[in-house]
C-alpha cells in the first residue's frame, strides 16, 4: 500500500517455498523466548508485556473511576489498608502508577517494541533488526523497570504524579518508593534509547534493494521519526531524574531554592522530554492508521510525501513547544506568547494528516472490517482531542483550564481514544499475520462499538467537569461535580465490558480461529508482510526481495 | 508535501512577530526569583508576637460572611460551561473561548465527522467497487495547509492580545496580597495594610470534627470549597496577587476571575486581576501537592470598600490613607502604608514581619493550621 510498489511476485517464490525448511528452524522454548534475537519473537514479547501492563494500568484506572463515582472517599481506606493522609496518599499512588504504566509500559512497548519490531524489518524487506541482541536487552530492561515501579507501591508508593515534579518528589516524598520509580524510568528510558538506535540503524541500512526512503511504508516512516524523538528526548529525561535522585539522596540542590536551585528547572527539563514523548506515543499510531486506511480503501495513501514530512514536521516542532505544559508556572509574557504560537503551529501538519486520510478514503472502495473501524474512529477522536488542544494552546485561555479535567479529557482523547484506537487497529490488522489465525470479525466489531461508546461516555463529560472548574488529581470533589463523574464511571464500565469481549476474541481466535492465508485483506494490502506466509517464517527474506520501479513516484 | 516544514516555520515567525508588536514593550514582572523560601514568616514566631499586637489593635467586629450564590463563583451542578467571569480580563478570555474558539472547534469537528460519514457512505465497496488511483492533488493539499493557517491566525490575534492584557502591570494603587501555599492550607498577607496574615483551612463536615469545633455550614460555601477564613478584597480595585510556597508547589486558582498562578517555593509569581462584582468566589489548589491536595480550597470575598476596611481592621490590619485606595495612583504605596500604619498602630510597618499575626477572631474557632500541621 502507500506508495510502495507491489513487488514482483518472483522475488518471493523462494521465501514462500521453503519457509518450513531451515528458515523455520526454531530454538527450544527457553532459548527462543528468553534469549531471543528474533525480531518477531521480541515483538511478541513486547506485545504480551504491553497487554499485561495495560491490564494493570486499566484496573488502576477502574479503581480511580469507582472511587470517583460518588462524592466522598469510599474505598481508598479499604484498598490501602490505611486511614487519613496515608489513604489519600494512596490515591496519588494510583494516579502516578496509572500514568507511568500506560505511557512507559503499555503504549510505548506496544507501538514501538511490539508492532515496530514485528513489522518494520518486514516492511523494508530486511531479515531482522540491525542489532538483534541489543533488541533483546531492550526488551528485558523493561521487565526490571516494571518490577521496580510495581515494587515501589509496596514500600509506600510514589505519589508524585507521572511528572514527578520537584519538590514534591524530593523532600515531599520520603522513603524509597520515589527512588524506585526514578530508577524504573532510568531503565525504561535506556531500553527505549537502545530500541531507537536499533530502529534508526535498521531503517537506514537494511532496506531491501529498491526500497528507497521515499518508498517506505508510512508505518516505517512513523517509527523512524519516533526513534529520533526517543533518541533526542529521553537523555534529557534521564538527566532530569538523575538530578532528582541526587537531590533526594546526596544533598544536591538542583531543584531546591534553598541551595540556589529551581523547581521550575525540573519542569523545563521534564517537558522538554515530555512533549516529544506524547508524539512518541501517537506517531506510530499515525503510521498504523495510514496502512489500515489505504488497505481497506484499496487505494494508495493520498499525498504520501506530505504525510511523511508532516510527521517529520510534527517531530521537529514537537521539540519547541514544551512550555505550554507550564503556562501557570509564572512564565514571562513573551515566553507565553511564543509557546502559544508555536503550539498552534502543530495543528497544521496534524490537519494535513487528518485530511489526507479522508482523501485516501475519497474515491476508494471501502470495506469496514474491524481495523478500518478503529482507524476511522481514530481519525474522529483524534480530531476532537486535537481541537481541544488548540484551545489549550492559548496561554491566556489555558489559565482557567490548566490542571483541570478539561486537560484530562484532552489528553485521553488523543491517547486513550487516539493512540489506543490505533493500537487496536494495528492489533486486528496484523492479527492473522502475527498468529496465523483470523480473529472473529463479529466479536471484533462488538469490541469496537462497545469500546467506542464506553470511552466517549467516560471521557467526554470530563470536558464539562473541567470547564466547570474541577481540578485534576483529586480523590474527592465538590458535590456539584457528582453528575458527570457518575456518568464517566458508567462509561468506564462499558469500556471494561468491551475489553472482556476483546480477550474472549483473542483467546478464542488464537486457539480456534480460522487458519489465515498469506494476504488476508486482498488487493488493498500491498506492503511486504502480506507477501509472506501467516505467520511469517521464523527467518524471512533470506533472499532479499527486490522492489521494482512500478511505483507512482 | 515538502512545503510543510517551511510553512510551519513561516507561521511561527509570523505569529512571533505579531506578538512582539502587540505586547507594546510591557515587560510585566511575572516571576521574580526570591533568594530562598525562608523569607516567609515562621508561624510560631508570628504566634509569639501575636499577644501584644492584638492588644494594640482596636477591636473591630468582622463584617458578616457574604452569602455564597449558587450561580456565581462556584461549580454549578451538571454545569457544562466555563464560569461567569467577574474580572475584565476574565470577560475577554471567556469571550475568546465562547465566541471564537468553541465555534471554531465545533465546526471543525463536525466538518471532519461529516466528511467521514459522507466518504464512508459514498465510497462503500458496494456502491463503489473500483477504487480510483488518485494520490495527489496539489491544489487541495495547498488548501488544507493554508486554511488551517488562516484559522490559527484568526485565533492567534485575540489570543496574543489577551496575554498582553493579562500581563499588564498592576497600577500603583493596586492592592497587594500575598498568597502562600502550605501543605495543606493557604496563608495570606496584606502588606499594604499592616502585614496582617490570614490562614485559610478547609472547613470539615459536621461528622468529621470533634465536639465544639467549627464545621462547614451552607453559609460558608460548598463542601470541599469552604474555608474557615476567607480573604476579602475590595470590589473594583486592581489586585496584585503574589504567590509563593513554603514547601512544595501549589497553585492558586480562582476560576471566576480566570486566575491560576502556581505557588512555587523560592519564587514570587505575580498575577493581576480585579473583581468587579460583589460576592464570594471559590477555587481549589490546582497543582498536585501531596495527600491533601484536594483539601486546600480558596475563597475570596469581594465587598465594597467600607466593608473591606472594616474587615482589615477586624484582622488587626491598618488602613492605607484614602488616597491609596482611590483610583488615582499614588506615589508609592509602600510609603503611604508606612505612614498610615504609624498613625493607626504602635507597630512600625517596616517591622511588618513581627507584626504579622494569625488573628483569632470569632470566626476562627478552628485553630489555624492546627489540624493540618503534622
Amino acid at each position: 500500500m502507500t506508495d510502495t510498489a507491489i513487488p514482483a511476485p518472483h522475488a518471493f517464490e523462494a521465501a514462500h517455498a521453503d519457509h518450513h525448511h531451515d528458515a523455520d528452524h526454531k530454538p527450544g522454548f527457553f532459548a527462543r523466548w528468553f534469549m531471543s534475537t528474533n525480531h518477531k519473537d521480541i515483538g511478541t514479547l513486547y506485545l504480551i508485556f504491553a497487554i499485561i501492563a495495560g491490564i494493570i494500568g486499566g484496573v488502576i484506572s477502574g479503581m480511580m473511576r469507582v472511587e470517583l463515582a460518588a462524592p466522598g472517599i469510599q474505598y481508598l481506606e479499604a484498598w490501602s489498608g490505611e486511614s487519613g493522609d496515608a489513604a489519600l496518599h494512596f490515591w496519588n499512588v494510583l494516579i502516578t502508577a496509572h500514568g507511568l504504566i500506560m505511557v512507559f509500559f503499555m503504549v510505548m512497548p506496544a507501538m514501538i517494541g511490539g508492532f515496530g519490531n514485528w513489522f518494520v524489518p518486514i516492511m523494508i524487506g530486511a531479515p531482522d533488526m540491525a542489532f538483534p541482541r541489543m533488541n533483546n536487552i531492550s526488551f528485558w530492561l523493561l521487565v526490571p523497570a516494571f518490577a521496580l515501579l510495581l515494587g515501589s507501591t509496596f514500600v509506600g508508593g510514589a505519589g508524585t504524579g507521572w511528572t514527578v515534579y520537584a519538590p514534591l518528589s524530593t523532600y515531599g516524598e520520603p522513603g524509597p518508593a520515589v527512588d524506585m520509580a526514578i530508577l524504573s524510568l532510568h531503565l525504561a528510558g535506556a531500553s527505549s534509547i537502545l530500541g531507537a538506535i536499533n530502529f534508526i540503524t535498521t531503517i537506514f541500512n537494511m532496506r531491501a534493494p529498491g526500497m528507497t526512503i521515499h518508498k517506505m511504508p508510512l508505518f516505517v516512516w512513523s517509527v523512524l521519526v519516533t526513534a529520533f524523538l526517543l533518541l533526542l528526548a529521553l537523555p534529557v529525561l534521564a538527566a532530569a531524574i538523575t538530578m532528582l535522585l541526587t537531590d533526594r539522596n546526596f544533598g544536591t540542590t538542583f531543584y531546591d531554592p534553598a541551595g540556589g536551585g529551581d523547581p521550575i528547572l525540573y519542569q523545563h527539563l521534564f517537558w522538554f522530554f515530555g512533549h516529544p514523548e506524547v508524539y512518541i506515543m501517537i506517531l506510530p499510531g499515525f503510521g498504523i492508521v495510514s496502512q489500515v486506511i489505504a488497505t481497506f480503501s484499496r487505494k494508495p495513501v493520498f499525498g504520501y510525501l506530505g504525510m511523511a514530512y508532516a510527521m517529520v514536521a510534527i517531530g521537529v516542532v514537537g521539540f519547541v513547544v514544551w512550555a505550554h505544559h507550564m503556562f501557570t508556572t509564572g512564565l514571562s509574557v513573551n515566553t507565553k506568547m511564543y509557546f502559544t504560537a508555536a503550539t498552534m503551529v502543530i495543528a497544521v501538519p496534524t490537519g494535513i494528516k487528518i485530511f489526507s486520510w479522508i482523501a485516501t478514503m475519497w474515491g476508494g472502495s471501502l470495506s469496514f472490517k474491524t481495523p478500518m473501524l478503529w482507524s476511522i474512529g481514530f481519525i474522529f477522536m483524534f480530531t476532537v482531542g486535537g481541537v481541544t488542544g488548540v484551545v489549550l494552546a492559548n496561554g491566556g485561555v489555558d489559565d482557567i483550564m490548566h490542571d483541570s479535567y478539561y486537560v484530562v479529557a484532552h489528553f485521553h482523547y488523543v491517547l486513550s481514544l487516539g493512540a489506543v484506537f490505533s493500537l487496536f487497529a494495528g492489533f486486528y490488522y496484523w492479527f492473522a499475520k502475527m498468529w496465523g489465525r483470523n480473529y472473529n470479525e463479529f466479536l471484533g466489531q462488538v469490541h469496537f462499538w462497545l469500546f467506542f461508546v464506553g470511552v466517549n461516555v467516560l471521557f467526554f463529560p470530563m470536558h464539562f467537569l473541567g470547564l466547570d472548574s474541577m481540578p485534576r488529581r483529586i480523590p474527592d470533589y465538590t458535590d456539584a461535580h457528582a453528575y458527570y463523574n457518575h456518568i464517566a464511571t458508567i462509561g468506564y464500565g462499558i469500556m471494561a465490558i468491551s475489553m472482556v469481549v476483546f480477550f474472549v476474541n483473542v483467546f478464542w481466535s488464537l486457539f480456534a480461529g480460522k487458519k489465515a492465508e498469506s494476504n488476508v485483506w486482498g488487493e488493498g494490502a500491498t506492503t511486504l508482510e502480506w507477501t509472506l506466509s501467516s505467520p511469517p517464517p521464523f527467518h524471512q527474506f533470506e533472499t532479499l526481495p527486490v522492489i521494482d520501479d512500478r511505483g507512482h513516484h | 508535501m515538502r512545503k510543510t516544514g517551511l510553512k510551519s516555520l513561516l507561521l511561527a515567525a509570523g505569529l512571533a512577530l505579531a506578538s512582539t508588536g502587540a505586547i507594546a514593550q510591557e515587560a510585566a514582572p511575572a516571576n521574580t526569583t526570591a533568594p530562598a523560601a525562608t523569607a516567609i514568616a515562621d508561624p510560631a514566631a508570628a504566634a509569639n508576637a501575636m499577644a501584644p499586637a492584638v492588644a494594640a489593635t482596636p477591636a473591630v467586629q468582622a463584617p458578616a460572611l457574604v452569602q455564597p450564590e449558587s450561580e456565581w463563583g462556584q461549580p454549578i451542578p451538571r454545569g457544562i460551561a466555563l464560569p461567569e467571569q467577574v474580572s475584565p480580563n476574565g470577560k475577554t478570555a471567556l469571550w475568546l473561548h465562547d465566541v471564537i474558539l468553541m465555534p471554531i472547534i465545533v465546526v471543525i469537528s463536525l466538518f471532519v465527522l461529516g466528511l467521514l460519514f459522507w466518504v464512508s457512505w459514498r465510497y462503500r465497496r458496494k456502491a463503489h467497487p473500483v477504487p480510483s488511483k488518485t494520490t495527489h492533488n496539489t491544489f487541495i493539499e495547498v488548501v488544507w495547509t493554508v486554511v488551517p493557517v488562516l484559522i490559527l491566525v484568526i485565533i492567534a490575534v485575540p489570543s496574543i492580545g489577551l496575554l498582553s492584557a493579562q500581563y499588564k502591570p498592576a497600577p500603583a494603587h493596586a492592592l497587594t496580597i500575598k498568597a502562600i501555599g502550605n501543605q495543606w492550607y493557604w496563608t495570606y498577607q496584606y502588606p499594604d495594610n499592616g502585614e496582617f496574615e490570614v490562614t485559610a483551612n478547609m472547613l470539615k463536615e459536621q461528622d468529621q470534627v470533634g465536639k465544639g469545633e467549627r464545621f462547614r455550614t451552607p453559609l460558608d460555601g460548598p463542601r470541599l470549597l469552604a474555608v474557615d477564613n476567607r480573604i476579602v478584597v475590595p470590589v473594583g480595585r486592581p489586585i496584585r496577587l503574589i504567590t509563593t510556597s513554603n514547601d512544595v508547589i501549589h497553585s492558586w486558582a480562582l476560576p471566576a476571575a480566570w486566575v491560576k498562578m502556581d505557588a512555587v517555593p523560592g519564587r514570587l509569581n505575580e498575577v493581576n486581576f480585579q473583581i468587579d462584582r460583589p460576592g464570594v468566589y471559590f477555587g481549589q489548589c490546582s497543582e498536585l501537592c501531596g495527600a491533601r491536595h484536594a483539601y486546600m480550597p480558596i475563597a475570596v470575598e469581594a465587598v465594597p470598600v467600607a466593608q473591606f476596611n472594616q474587615w482589615v481592621l477586624s484582622k488587626g490590619g491598618t488602613l492605607a490613607p484614602p488616597a491609596a485606595s482611590a483610583p488615582a495612583p499614588t506615589e508609592q504605596d509602600a510609603a503611604n502604608t508606612a505612614d498610615a500604619s504609624s498613625e493607626a498602630t504602635p507597630a512600625p510597618a517596616d517591622n511588618g514581619t513581627e507584626a504579622a499575626v494569625t488573628t483569632n477572631q470569632a470566626a476562627t474557632a478552628n485553630p489555624a493550621g492546627a489540624g493540618n500541621a503534622e
